[in-house]
């Protein structure tokens, strides 16, 4: 199946409406993260999402660093300055695998880069642009793919590049406490008030301290909202609409969009909906994301492990809602 | 094996369409003639225009051109193949096809909007060959689809590809999703 399937897979184009940005360079050494080997700069500030995405229980760091304000006068859409960098690690089994980058180079150019950790843990080096599978091992017998670029940008963007973890929301120190796989605030961690106090930050509402974002629901739907908000909503939003595809999982529209019926119905479930109240085995949503199948799976990349945790609470949070009337 | 389709309705189709592309200016009209050039010997119509079957035997159902998988061609479960070297089945529309990879059914490539390409824009158009997935940023589009061969088409030809595929008559065809393959894969050799 594999065989058949790999031709399929190979992504290797060059990406459209992007202006031309310079290469990236050639060890992570060079991108400015670390004042020393192994001593992250004083200028890159750690933070952590309270939503983060899943990748197959990798152990993630993260660091930005801002060399002005961020424009925060659209909270959504946070416009950060020229020569922003922010880099994320991933690890598996306590062993670095890859650290990525994202840097804005111009007003609308953003340079996407991975490196790929040695043997020795003392370096990493530029991967490929159509990226490297079998970079490590998660599971038994399941690898793990540093992605292409074009696969960066399917979640960040292609016009309107985006920081996804490093938004008003997901630094809010409103955190939830149910968020799964939420990484403690370790100190030094920047967060929203952090960032209004070293002056990194203009244009925002006055009262975002006293008053920050939060996903406005009960618990059990406020952390499922911010799951399918930092796990499928870098896709399925309105703002970015997929051909055929009116669904839209960041917080505010999930619970609306996700009531039809979907294009691709749960096998053996003829009242499937993409989300069914009350029905987690009608619902595609659910079905999807526990599947690691190459036509089923949700996300379709970057993951090979099912999260099963979030299976869990997804479909206990379904189970709990209201059937529909008619259904 | 029934297939229902109104002709009068797809022939209306194709004049309005032929009438569209005398409209388009003389630059256009050479990109979609080009366009409906590289469709036709890229082989598109042989998945994606169902069979039908004629006195001389199957031939292209070009009341349905282009548009996919019937939607009122409802497959029975897929026949279990026999250990290779066997290793795939097709319907006799040559729009269904069974395999290692699951069931996969041709996409209906007309201008529907809510059905086809109609919503489709001519950078998701790229984005799709490119990357080699299902609405550019999806699944891995699935066999027997030679996406491989249409990654090798200059940036010039696609967007032909796109703008012929535009230009032709819309049928509203919802084409069902792909199926997994069963849990035991089907041995390749």
């Amino acid at each position: 199946m594999r065989a058949l399937l790999l031709p399929a897979l190979l992504v290797l184009g060059a990406t459209p409406g992007t202006a031309k940005a310079p290469a990236p360079p050639r060890l992570l050494s060079q991108t400015g993260l670390y004042a020393a080997p192994g001593v992250v700069a004083a200028r890159n500030l750690a933070y952590a999402p309270q939503y983060p995405l899943w990748t197959d229980g990798a152990a993630k760091a993260r660091w930005i660093h801002l060399p002005a304000a961020i424009d925060g006068r659209d909270e959504a859409g946070w416009v950060f300055p020229v020569g922003t960098k922010a880099w994320k690690e991933f690890a598996f089994g306590g062993r670095k695998v890859e650290t990525r980058l994202l840097w804005k180079t111009g007003p609308a150019t953003w340079v996407f880069a991975t490196y790929a950790w040695n043997e020795a843990q003392t370096e990493a080096v530029l991967v490929p642009e159509g990226g490297q599978p079998d970079a490590a091992e998660v599971a038994p017998g399941l690898r793990h793919t540093i992605p292409s670029r074009s696969d960066c940008r399917d979640c960040h963007g292609r016009e309107k590049v985006e920081v996804l973890g490093f938004t008003a929301l997901q630094l809010s120190p409103d955190r939830d406490a149910g968020a799964l796989h939420a990484e403690p605030l370790r100190p030094g961690m920047v967060t929203l008030k952090e960032l209004a106090a070293r002056g990194l930050l203009r244009g925002a509402r006055p009262d975002l301290a006293s008053r920050p974002p939060r996903i406005e629901a009960p618990p059990a739907a406020r952390t499922a909202l911010g799951y399918l908000m930092s796990n499928c909503a870098t896709c399925h939003r309105g703002d970015r609409p997929i051909p055929g595809l009116d669904l839209d999982l960041r917080p505010a529209h999930a619970l609306r969009t996700a009531l039809g019926p979907g294009s691709f119905p749960v096998p053996g479930q003829p009242e499937s909906r993409l989300l069914s109240p009350g029905h987690p085995e009608r619902s595609a949503l659910l079905h999807r994301m526990a599947s690691r199948g190459a036509i089923a799976q949700m996300p379709p990349l970057g993951s090979v492990r099912v999260d099963q945790a979030a299976v869990e609470h997804i479909r206990r949070w379904i189970a709990g809602m209201a059937p529909l009337p008619s259904h | 094996m029934t297939l229902n389709r109104p002709l009068p309705l797809a022939v209306l189709g194709l004049v309005l369409g032929a009438c569209a592309l005398q409209a388009a200016p003389p630059a256009r009209q050479k990109q979609i003639q080009h366009g409906g050039y590289l469709v036709t010997i890229a082989g598109c119509h042989d998945c994606h225009t169902p069979l039908k079957m004629s006195p001389k035997g199957p031939e292209p159902d070009m009341t349905r051109m282009l548009s996919g998988h019937p939607e009122g061609l409802k497959m029975p479960p897929a026949p279990k193949l026999a250990e290779g070297p066997w290793g795939w089945a097709g319907s006799l529309t040559m729009t269904a096809f069974t395999g290692p990879w699951g069931v996969s059914y041709s996409a209906n490539l007309t201008p529907d909007k809510e059905t086809g390409l109609g919503a489709w824009t001519e950078a998701q158009f790229l984005q799709m060959v490119r990357s080699g997935r299902h609405l550019g940023q999806g699944r891995a589009i699935l066999p027997p689809m030679p996406i491989q061969n249409l990654q090798k088409a200059t940036e010039a030809d696609l967007k032909a590809i796109f703008a012929y595929l535009q230009s032709i008559p819309a049928i509203r065809n919802k084409v069902p999703a792909p199926l997994e393959p069963a849990p035991t894969p089907i041995p390749m050799h």
